[in-house]
C-alpha cells in the first residue's frame, strides 16, 4: 500500500510496523509529529513526557522491561536527554530502543544549529540517517533490529527537510514482536563504577562489530556511474546533490553513519580525481576522509558553507559559481512579514503592559511569547533555552542588587516550559531568595509546537483521555512561593496593578496569567471556566475614531489603518473579540459588534 | 516527464498546507512521483509561509530553487511579489487579490504599496488575478479561500482530469466537504 508521508509520519509508521510498544517524547519542531502520529496507532503506548530527559528515561525503562521503545526530540532536546543517553549506551537494551534527534540546519524554528551527529560519536552509539520518507520508514525498522542484535540503543538522525518533506512510501503491516522476558541482571543495568568499567570495555567490542556491520549493510552503498568525480553524502544532502549532479558523478550514499564504513570510503575514493563532501553543518564525513588520506582530492568546507542547509541552489552555486536564471525585479516595496502573536493571543495584554516598564530586564524563554521581544512590545531582553528564564533572571537580579542598580527582573515562561524545566528554576529563585518576578503564562496547552497536551492541560497525549491536571499555583506554593497572584491577562488594568504589586516586593513573587490559547480546541474544563472566550468581534466606531493609532500599539494583526479615511479598522476574519484594543482606545471608539 | 514545481505561498494561517496536501494526494493518485516540503509550526502564524510541491517521473529534492517554479499560487498580494524570484522566467503566477497587512505596516513603519499587481505584471507575462477571498465569503465560508485557489491551480496546471472530488471527500473533515467541493469548482471557473 502506497501512502504520501512526511519523514515524521514515516518514522512513526516504521516504528509501528516494527512492533514498537512504547513511545515517549517532548514536542519540539521539527520532531513533534513523530509522537503525534504514534498516538494514532492503538497497539502502541504513546505519551508526552514533561521534558526530553524524562522521555528518554521512560523509554530506557520500557526497554529494560523488554518492550521495543523509542524517544523522539528536537536537536536541543537531546542536550536535555544527554545525561541518561551516555550511560544507557553502556547498559544496552533488552527490547530494542531508538532515540530520534531532529536537527535544524538553517534554524527554521530553533535557537541554535548544533549538529547532533556529534552525539553519536561522543556517546559511542550507532547512527542512521535516512534521505527520504521511504528510507525513514525502512531505516526505523532496521534500527530496532540493530538495537537488539548489538545490544545498544540507536540514534536516528533526521533534519528539518527530512522530517517535514513528503514522499511516497510503500507501507506494510505491523509485525507483532513479543515483549521480551525481564531478567534481573545487576552487571548489565547497575552502573556503579565496578560494573560500568566492565561495560565500557564491552562497548568497544560492540563498536568493533558495528564497524563490520557498517561495511556490509545496504544502508551504505556506492553508486558507480563510471565517472572521475564523486560525491560523499548522507541524509537529505543526497537528494539535494542528486538534483544538481544527476548521473554525472559517482555517489557514496551513507545511511549508517556511526561507525563509518572506512573500507568502503577508501574503495570509493581510490581512483577519483575529485570528491565533493556534501554535509550540512560540521565536517564529520570530511574529517573521516582526511584521516583516510584523501585530503588532496576532497572538496568539503573549503567549498560549501559550514552553516545553513545545503539545498540544490547552494550546491550549484558553490560548485559551478552559477544559479538558475530568475526574474529580475524591484524588491523595494516588499515589506518584511515576521510571525506575530495571533489576533486574540492571551499573551498580548500582558506584554503590552510589561513593555511600558522602565528599568526592567525581561528574562525570556522558549515559546510563542518569545515574539514579545519585537515591536511593538520590545518586552524581552534575552532567551537561552527551555526553563532558563527564571534561573538566568535570578542570576541577573543578584548582580543588579550587588551593583546597586535600580534594574529589576521579570522572568517569563509558558505552562509547558514550566513543567519542562521551569519548576527547578523556580526552586532556585525561591530557595535563594531572589527579588525576581517569575511569570507563568499559562495558556493551558503547548502552543508553539501546535497544541500538544502537557501535565497542566488535563488530557493525555491522544487529546481525549482525561488526565490529572497539575495545578500550577499549588506547585508554586509547594515550592515555597508566598506571593502568588493568578490573573486574566486580557484585563489590562489588572495586569498593570499586579505588576506594580510584584515590583513593590523585596522578595520572590509569582504571577500566573491564565487564559486558553486562541487556537486551542477547548476542553469541557476550558468551556466551563472561560465560557465567553473568543465568541465576539470588535468593531471601530468611525465617528469616534480620531486616527491616533494608539490601538495599533497592541500589535494585533487584526487591526489596521484604513488607507482612505486614515482611521482604525478591524479585520472581521481575524478578530475574536479579546477586547485588548477596546481598553487601549482613548476615545472609546472600539466596541463589540452587535448582530 | 520533466519534474514540475508549484509553489504555494501566503501568510501563516491562510490554509496553504491543506491546499498543498490535497494537491499532492491528487498527483500521487495520478501516478506521479511527488515530493512536498514546507516549513511549519504555530510560530509561523502571521509570517510569510510556503509549501513547495514537485512532481514528475522521479523527483529528487523536495525544495524548489530560485528560478525553477513553473507556477506560483499566492494567497496574498505582497507574498506573490516576495516569492517571484522563485519563478522560472517564463512561469505562471496566480495571485489572490487580497491584502494582509504585515506588522511593520500596522505599526506605521512601512507602507503597503497600492500597485503590487502592476509590479508583478510588469516583469511577468502570465499573471492571473483572482478574488478568492471574496468568492469564498460569497460561498459563506471565508476560510475556504485556500480551496478556491486550489481550484484555480488545478486549472492553471491542466490537472482537471484528476478526480478531485474523491480526494476532497477522503481528506477533509465531513462538515467541510460540501463547502470545499463548491470552493474548488468556483476556483476552477476563475481562470
Amino acid at each position: 500500500m502506497k501512502k504520501l508521508l512526511t519523514g515524521n509520519e514515516a518514522l512513526a509508521r516504521g516504528a509501528w510496523e516494527a512492533g514498537v510498544h512504547f513511545a515517549s517524547a517532548y514536542p519540539g519542531t521539527p520532531s513533534t509529529e513523530i509522537l503525534e502520529n504514534m498516538t494514532t496507532y492503538k497497539e502502541v503506548y504513546s505519551e508526552w513526557a514533561p521534558n526530553e530527559k524524562v522521555a528518554l528515561e521512560a523509554a530506557i525503562g520500557a526497554s529494560f522491561a523488554g518492550g521495543r521503545s523509542m524517544a523522539s526530540m528536537k536537536h536541543v532536546g537531546l542536550n536535555v536527554a544527554a545525561d541518561p543517553l551516555f550511560t544507557f549506551v553502556y547498559q544496552g537494551v533488552n527490547g530494542g530502543c531508538v532515540v530520534i534527534t531532529a536537527d535544524e540546519p538553517g534554524q527554521h524554528s530553533s535557537q541554535n544549529e548544533q549538529d547532533n551527529r556529534n552525539y553519536a560519536i561522543a556517546a559511542k552509539m550507532p547512527m542512521v540517517e535516512p534521505s527520504t520518507s521511504q528510507e525513514a520508514k525502512d531505516f526505523m525498522m532496521e534500527a530496532f533490529d540493530i538495537s537488539e542484535k548489538f545490544d545498544i540503543p540507536v540514534l536516528m538522525r533526521m533534519t528539518t527537510r527530512a522530517c517535514h518533506s513528503k514522499g511516497i512510501v510503500e507501507c506494510g503491516d505491523r509485525k507483532e514482536v513479543p515483549i521480551k522476558e525481564y531478567h534481573k541482571d545487576v552487571t548489565k543495568y547497575i552502573t556503579v563504577p565496578a560494573m560500568a568499567k566492565k561495560m565500557r570495555i564491552k562497548l568497544e567490542d560492540k563498536l568493533a562489530k558495528l564497524l563490520e556491520y557498517s561495511e556490509t549493510t545496504p544502508m551504505n552503498r556506492i553508486e558507480d556511474n563510471g565517472k572521475k568525480v564523486g560525491v560523499v553524502c548522507s541524509g537529505m544532502c543526497y537528494c539535494f546533490a542528486k538534483e544538481v549532479f544527476g548521473d554525472t558523478v559517482n555517489y557514496l550514499k551513507l545511511g549508517f553513519t556511526n561507525p563509518l564504513p572506512e573500507k568502503m570510503m577508501k574503495k570509493f575514493c581510490t581512483g577519483l580525481e575529485k570528491v565533493y563532501v556534501i554535509e550540512e553543518n560540521d565536517p564529520i564525513l570530511e574529517h573521516a576522509l582526511q584521516r583516510l588520506g584523501f585530503n588532496d582530492i576532497i572538496c568539503g568546507k573549503n567549498t560549501f558553507p559550514k552553516y545553513d542547509e545545503l539545498t540544490s541552489d547552494v550546491i550549484r552555486k558553490c560548485v559551478t559559481g552559477k544559479v538558475l536564471d530568475s526574474i529580475d525585479y524591484d524588491h523595494k516595496d516588499i515589506v518584511n512579514r515576521p510571525p506575530a502573536l495571533c489576533a486574540g493571543c492571551p499573551h498580548r495584554g500582558f506584554f503590552y503592559e510589561l513593555g511600558k516598564r522602565k528599568n526592567v530586564m525581561v528574562s525570556g524563554d522558549i515559546g510563542c511569547y518569545t515574539l514579545a521581544f519585537s515591536a511593538p512590545y520590545n518586552a524581552m531582553d534575552s532567551n537561552t533555552c527551555m526553563g532558563a528564564s527564571f534561573s538566568s533572571g535570578h542570576g541577573a537580579a543578584k548582580i543588579f542588587e550587588k551593583a546597586g542598580s535600580p534594574m529589576r527582573v521579570v522572568s517569563v515562561l509558558g505552562d509547558s516550559t514550566f513543567f519542562h524545566s521551569g519548576m527547578t528554576s523556580l526552586a532556585e529563585c525561591i530557595y535563594n531568595n531572589s527579588k525576581t518576578v517569575s511569570v507563568i503564562l499559562d495558556n493551558r496547552i503547548t502552543g508553539m509546537t501546535g497544541h500538544q497536551q502537557n501535565p497542566g492541560s488535563g488530557k493525555l497525549a491522544d487529546g481525549k483521555t482525561d488526565a490529572i491536571m497539575l495545578d500550577i499555583e499549588q506547585i508554586c506554593r509547594a515550592l515555597g512561593a508566598k506571593n502568588i497572584r493568578t490573573i486574566d491577562p486580557n484585563n489590562l488594568k489588572l495586569v498593570k496593578e499586579t505588576l506594580d504589586w510584584a515590583l513593590s516586593l523585596d522578595e520572590p513573587s509569582v504571577i500566573i496569567t491564565k487564559y486558553p490559547c486562541v487556537l486551542k480546541k477547548f476542553t469541557e474544563d476550558d468551556k466551563a471556566k472561560f465560557p465567553e472566550a473568543y465568541k465576539t468581534k470588535d468593531v471601530v466606531d468611525k465617528a469616534k475614531c480620531i486616527g491616533c493609532k494608539m490601538c495599533l500599539k497592541s500589535g494585533c494583526p487584526a487591526l489596521f489603518l484604513n488607507r482612505e479615511d486614515k482611521k482604525a479598522e478591524v479585520d472581521p476574519l481575524q478578530c475574536v473579540g479579546c477586547g485588548v484594543c477596546e481598553q487601549i482606545c482613548p476615545k472609546d471608539a472600539i466596541g463589540k459588534e452587535t448582530k | 516527464m520533466e519534474t514540475k514545481s508549484v509553489l504555494l505561498v501566503g501568510v501563516g494561517g491562510q490554509g496553504t498546507i491543506l491546499a498543498s496536501k490535497l494537491l499532492t494526494l491528487g498527483l500521487m493518485e495520478e501516478g506521479y512521483d511527488v515530493k512536498m516540503s514546507e516549513i511549519h509550526g504555530m510560530s509561523q502564524r502571521g509570517g510569510s509561509v510556503s509549501s513547495q510541491v514537485r512532481f514528475g517521473d522521479k523527483v529528487w529534492s523536495p525544495v524548489i530553487e530560485k528560478g525553477s517554479a513553473d507556477l506560483i499560487v499566492s494567497f496574498e498580494k505582497m507574498e506573490a511579489l516576495r516569492w517571484l524570484e522563485y519563478l522560472k522566467p517564463d512561469g505562471k503566477v496566480v495571485v489572490n487579490n487580497h491584502e494582509m497587512m504585515p506588522m511593520p505596516v500596522i505599526m506605521g513603519d512601512a507602507e503597503y504599496a497600492a500597485d503590487i499587481i502592476d509590479q508583478i505584471k510588469k516583469v511577468c507575462k502570465d499573471v492571473t488575478v483572482v478574488n478568492a477571498t471574496e468568492e469564498a465569503m460569497k460561498l459563506g465560508n471565508g476560510k475556504t479561500q485556500n480551496i478556491v485557489l486550489l481550484g484555480t491551480l488545478i486549472k492553471a496546471m491542466n490537472l482537471g482530469d484528476i478526480n478531485w472530488e474523491n480526494i476532497i471527500k477522503a481528506n477533509v473533515k465531513p462538515n467541510f466537504v460540501d463547502d470545499n467541493l463548491k470552493a474548488v469548482k468556483v476556483g476552477m471557473s476563475l481562470v
